[in-house]
């Protein structure tokens, strides 16, 4: 009798799937070596030009806006999401915990689209915040959000706080409260306490937070395409705009391909960054 | 012991901090319910007269219910896929070794690094090279590798907290394999099963960015049909679509809070 029964069978759907994933990503790759025949859903013969397209201001731009979009909206994330972590793991009564929970994880089940929606209707020009702000006479005209990177900003930070508290969460959780208490003890304040025990100690969630954080904004295509309506071209809207707007499949799949590469190479550099931190944190 | 001067006014400013971050997390959420009662097409705050007149036509626009269709179709077939390949698959990573194990399990949860837009334009790229047809098929192929990681990742869970000398007593009283995994195994991991698919159908059913790329006339999902609506039409129909979508999850969530409690699930206890 087999040792390992069931392996063949159990493995067998997840195999196929496998094939798929690798078949789709071979497809990738093949299209953006191969020609554009405009007018054709077909590819024409090998070439690197799609690659030495993409070094033209269009797409430059929109490598740039990406860039600067998922740099932004870690940090405000990160500023807002470490007070609600912190709140949620250490709040006293069960009640407000899982009140603190269920706001910060709702937002995570609502989906891209109403959630864009929702700050179309808060961030526009007729919107929520400017009517408050012209009726409280602060304004004379309408501060533009819509089509702006700080709109945008604003939108991606709502939209990457769940993920990131939950994982904020998560390390703040595991840290040892013995710690604090004998800082504490020996007569520490409660800001020092947090500045040399707790903070130092949630870095390596912290850096996990981010490079989650990145990866989200950087796949991000509603919230940008939505808000940022053309005027903040982002790799994800161009790759849809090519692919859609001109059938250009092959400049499509190199847009793909290399901002694939610079996820790998970013959150790489994050990964050997966090090992360096975690191992830091076990000889200290 | 007695709070200081400097306690209470750390305790003060956390407490205001923590109520701001909360309101900008519910801000958008209470501007949409408000705006989706405008008796007005167009914007304005505060209304000046009040209407359900958005929430009629919601439900009267035709796309919204062929979307919601198909989304519920292809969330509860892409979940049910996912389920059974990745309680397999979590199921031999947790038990066996094998060779090309690692590249495998790479290869499955790589679409957790993958944007969603790379993902649907390759399975479109590729079902355009195989002259294949846009059916619904290949909406639900592009959901069950996107949920597949996290069904994966809640069964593997599972496994590894499973109390194994259950199946061991079975062995040696001379259970063959298969009844040991369908009176034994299965029946403890059922808990494991239903949350992972339960996350599994959620996702799919919010997945917009992929489905764009891989959806036609016939076959869009419902965020797909009210992403289309918004590009069409300025009034606040969809306003009162996401106020509906806000309560129908935030139920959805409280139910599974009391059965499975949300810090359980998440690990952050």
């Amino acid at each position: 009798m087999s040792k390992r029964p069931f392996l063949g069978w159990f493995s067998l759907p997840s195999v196929l799937i496998a094939f798929a994933i690798t078949a789709s990503f071979i497809a990738i790759v093949q299209y953006s070596f191969r020609a554009y025949v405009p007018g054709s859903l077909d590819p024409g013969g090998f070439t690197f030009d799609n690659f030495t397209t993409l070094w033209k201001m269009v797409y430059g731009q929109a490598f740039l806006n990406t860039v600067l979009l998922c740099f932004w909206t870690a940090i405000f994330t990160l500023l807002i999401g470490y007070p609600l972590a912190y709140a949620m793991v250490r709040a006293q009564s069960v009640k407000l915990r899982s009140a603190i929970l269920l706001i910060s994880l709702t937002p995570l089940f609502l989906g891209e689209i109403v959630r864009t929606y929702s700050w179309i209707i808060v961030l526009g020009n007729r919107g929520f915040v400017n009517a408050a702000l012209m009726q409280m006479g602060l304004i004379d005209a309408p501060i533009n959000f819509m089509f702006t990177m700080t709109g945008v900003v604003i939108a991606l930070v709502h939209f990457t706080l769940p993920i990131v508290v939950v994982m904020l969460a998560a390390a703040l959780s595991h840290i040892d409260l013995n710690l604090e208490r004998a800082a504490t003890s020996l007569g520490a304040g409660r800001v020092r306490v947090f500045a040399s025990i707790t903070l130092p100690l949630s870095i390596p969630g912290i850096a996990a937070a981010t490079s989650t954080a990145f990866a989200w904004t950087f796949s991000a295509f509603a919230t940008p395409q939505m808000i940022g309506g053309g005027k903040v071209q982002t790799i994800s809207t161009l790759v849809y705009q090519v692919g859609f707007a001109s059938f250009n499949f092959p400049l499509a799949a190199s847009l793909s391909l290399v901002g694939l590469l610079f996820t790998i190479a970013v959150l790489a550099i994050f990964n050997t960054g966090i090992r360096r931190l975690e191992k830091f944190g076990a000889h200290s | 012991m007695k709070k200081s001067l400097v306690d209470h006014l750390l305790d003060w400013s956390g407490r205001i901090l923590l109520t701001m971050i909360l309101g900008f997390v519910l801000l958008p959420f209470l501007v949409v319910f408000i705006a989706s009662f405008n008796d007005s097409a167009i914007l304005s705050f505060p209304p000046k007269n009040w209407s359900l007149r958005w929430y009629t036509n919601a439900i009267e626009y035709r796309d919204f219910g062929k979307g919601l269709v198909n989304s519920l179709k292809i969330a509860a077939i892409g979940a049910t896929v996912a389920m059974i390949a990745g309680s397999g698959f979590a199921y031999v990573l947790n038990r066996y070794e094998f060779s090309l194990k690692s590249l495998l399990n790479s290869i499955l949860m790589s679409p957790l690094i993958i944007p969603n837009f790379t993902i649907g334009l390759g399975l479109l790229i590729l079902s355009t090279a195989a002259s294949l047809p846009r059916t619904i098929w290949l909406v639900i192929g592009v959901h069950v590798i996107i949920v597949l990681p996290f069904v994966i990742r809640s069964v593997y869970v599972s496994l590894q907290n499973f109390e194994r000398r259950f199946e061991q007593a079975a062995e040696s009283l001379g259970a063959a394999p298969l009844r040991v995994l369908l009176t034994i195994t299965l029946p403890l991991l059922v808990p494991g099963l239903i949350s992972g698919a339960l996350f599994a159908a959620i996702l799919s059913f919010n997945e917009f960015t992929a489905s764009l790329f891989v959806v036609n006339q016939s076959t869009q999902t419902f965020p797909v049909a009210m992403y289309n609506y918004v590009r069409e039409y300025a009034d606040p129909t969809l306003a009162a679509v996401s106020v509906i979508y806000v309560i129908a999850v935030a139920a959805l969530l409280l139910v599974v809070h009391k059965f499975f409690r949300l810090e359980k699930v998440l690990n952050v206890e």
